[in-house]
């Protein structure tokens, strides 16, 4: 089953009223999608406490999303919200290029 | 396929492809093909599955990295092909990969898994035995990290054979390399090489298997092309000669041609080319074999390269060749295009499309020599060669009619297609007289007892006719030249009658004289014998009256006269 790591209740909303909503695609329990789900779990807490909702894909349970969501690489996390959509790839070690892609900082 | 072949083969059903490859391509292996841009990829991958879903009963997944499934359904909508109706009855998945590498931040390791999980979920989900990739290259564009890609695509391959799959993966040229990206080094089962040449401002397809390990192969460049019903590869080596020979007889459309041909015409199943320079008449020549075929109820296609269908109808009811009739009873079918309009593979394909949808007895193509300007005298060659095996294994009469620049080269210049034809009538102009004729006469004729004479060739209201040409002191005339000698000929002859006939007078008339001369001897002889007889009767009684004087003398004198006197009496009796 996909799980769906729910936000504190509470902690909703932010200062600037912003949802995250992130998706994170994996293939079975490999070590490089345990790595990206830790890694963006410590990413979200530290940039986004309250306010982000993490819905985790395996595409080994559930394929045909692989092709609805056009994902080739894995692991992808896919910003849903804010909008526009962006796609991050890899394991998410590289914290200062997640933060980039998620527009949390300007590289 | 024979027994000791162990490579499974998955037969492609592109037509021509499986005999140039021996059976098909490598069952359950990935097979390459590159080719630069718009030669052909996409679609040879795109038939290879809607032939394999459509003939052979094995679903496919094509995977596209550059088209959308709505481009790439609209754009072999015009094969015939119908992408919708296939994937609605669970043949064949059309899933379009979309990279954006650019707007894609990589932030750590990764691998391709989700595309092994979408070609998977594809595959079994109508258990697919082909699959296409077209062109997993398009990954390279704008990829952060080439590595790991290389290293997925290996293992794709890999996973791909695993799966039992027989897949297409196509891959743009490069330079020095078959493919841009290398991808040769990871598919080295077979690799097939598109090649899309332009020469004269024509452009020739053509297709090469370059590597195909484990089985024979033809190694020559084959020309291919997309016509209407998909790509079709003509292999001109895997043709044998194992047509079957007809002895019937058909007839040329000209009586008289015909009897040079011992009276009976051309073999059916044969072909036989005109050649002779401008204005000859070889397609008159054509329309009257064309005209002859429907006469006995067959059909006849008729491949104009020079005039359109309306002009060759007009200009032959001058000849007396009436084709409308056979045109609107649907016996004759005209077929007019321009040879530059297309490729000669084109042209081929055409040809063939027609043949097969016309199914004629007959097939006329007027003249060959204009698809020089298309093709090379060998790409000609090899065209008509694979052209004439085509009506041979069909039992189509074929007849081509050839331009020749000179009257002198004719026989040169044609060598290169001569020898494929069963039949060769030449025509020539004959020049004497300050006038021009036609000539014809049968240079070669296979199999049949044909007539070595030159023929005075003459088009007229009527029709078609062939005349003796007169042959005597020398000289070969024709035409004008040849009817002043027929008149001269004529006036000689009446006056050697005339002759003869005075000389048969004059003998009569000596006859007359002399036995006139005859008559008038024998009346001058009559008469001195008449009167020599009358001179001896007197003289006779001149002797008696003296032989009386002499006895009455001498019985006065008493001497012996008696015996004298009867002596002298027979004497005169004698003499009368």
């Amino acid at each position: 089953m996909n799980t769906t790591e729910k936000p504190k209740p509470g902690a909703a909303q932010g200062a600037e009223g912003e949802a995250w909503k992130l998706r994170l695609y994996v293939a079975g329990q490999t070590p490089k999608c345990i790595a990206a789900f830790a890694n963006l779990k410590t990413i979200c807490e530290e940039h986004m406490a309250g306010k982000y909702q993490i819905e985790v894909i395996d595409l080994l349970k559930d394929p045909k999303l692989a092709r609805g969501d056009q994902i080739l690489a894995i692991p992808t996390l896919v910003r849903k919200l804010p909008e526009p959509v962006r796609k991050i790839i890899g394991d998410l070690s590289n914290t200062e290029r997640v933060l980039v892609g998620l527009d949390l900082r300007h590289g | 396929m024979k027994t000791r072949d162990v490579l499974a083969k998955t037969r492609t059903g592109i037509a021509g492809l499986d005999e140039i490859t021996n059976g098909g391509l490598p069952a359950g292996r990935p097979t390459l093909i590159c080719g630069s841009a718009g030669c052909g990829k996409t679609l040879l991958a795109m038939e290879f599955l809607v032939r394999g879903a459509t003939t052979y009963g094995e679903p496919g997944v094509f995977m596209a990295f550059e088209e959308n499934e709505e481009e790439l359904t609209r754009n072999v909508a015009s094969l015939g092909f119908d992408l919708k109706a296939l994937a609605a009855g669970k043949k064949l998945v059309l899933d379009h990969v979309r990279i954006e590498w650019s707007e894609i931040q990589e932030t750590g390791a990764y691998d391709l898994e989700g595309l092994f999980v979408r070609l998977a979920y594809a595959i079994d989900s109508i258990g697919a035995k082909r699959v296409a990739l077209d062109t997993v290259e398009a990954l390279f564009a704008g990829l952060p990290n080439e590595a790991i890609l290389r290293a997925e695509l290996r293992r794709l391959f890999r996973w791909l054979k695993a799966k039992g799959v027989t897949a297409i993966i196509t891959g743009e040229r490069g330079e020095g390399t078959l493919t841009r990206h290398g991808l040769e080094e990871y598919v080295a089962d077979c690799v097939i090489v598109l090649d899309h040449r332009v020469i004269n401002q024509i452009s020739t397809r053509r297709l090469r298997v370059v590597k195909y390990r484990g089985s024979l192969h033809g190694t020559n460049e084959y020309p291919f092309l997309i016509g209407e019903s998909g790509i079709s590869v003509l292999p001109i080596t895997s043709m044998r000669l194992e047509h079957a020979a007809p002895t019937q007889r058909i007839s040329t459309g000209v009586a008289r041609l015909d009897a040079m041909f011992g009276g009976k015409g051309f073999f059916r199943g044969s072909s036989a080319l005109i050649s002779g320079c401008a204005g000859t008449g070889k397609t008159s020549l054509a329309a009257a074999f064309a005209a002859a075929a429907c006469q006995r109820g067959e059909r006849a296609l008729y491949f104009a390269f020079e005039e359109s269908s309306r002009q060759i109808m007009r200009n032959m009811l001058s000849v007396g060749i009436d084709l409308e009739p056979w045109v609107k009873r649907r016996r004759l079918e005209f077929h007019a295009a321009r040879p530059n309009l297309q490729g000669l593979e084109m042209h081929l394909l055409a040809i063939h499309d027609r043949v097969q949808e016309a199914k004629p007895r007959v097939v006329i193509m007027d003249p060959i020599t204009n698809l020089v300007s298309v093709g090379d005298q060998m790409e000609v060659r090899s065209m008509l060669t694979r052209l004439i095996d085509f009506f041979k294994s069909r039992q189509i009469t074929a007849l081509f009619t050839s331009l020749t620049s000179d009257d002198h080269a004719a026989e040169h210049s044609e060598v290169g297609v001569s020898s494929l034809m069963d039949t060769w009538i030449l025509l020539r102009n004959l020049e004497c007289g300050g006038e021009r004729n036609r000539a014809l006469y049968v240079l070669k004729s296979r199999g049949l007892a044909h007539s070595n004479q030159v023929r005075e060739f003459m088009l007229s209201r009527a029709g078609i006719n062939l005349v003796d040409v007169y042959t005597g002191g020398g000289a070969v005339l024709a035409g004008a030249a040849r009817l002043a000698q027929e008149e001269n000929e004529a006036v000689e002859a009446q006056l050697r009658r005339e002759r003869m006939a005075r000389l048969d007078r004059e003998m009569a008339r000596k006859r007359q004289v002399v036995e006139a001369q005859i008559a008038a001897l024998r009346a001058g002889l009559e008469a001195e014998v008449e009167e020599l007889k009358q001179s001896l009767v007197e003289e006779g009684m001149r002797e008696a009256a003296a032989a009386r004087g002499r006895r009455a003398m001498a019985g006065k004198r008493i001497a012996d006269l008696e015996k004298r006197a009867s002596d002298v009496r027979r004497r005169a009796l004698t003499t009368r």
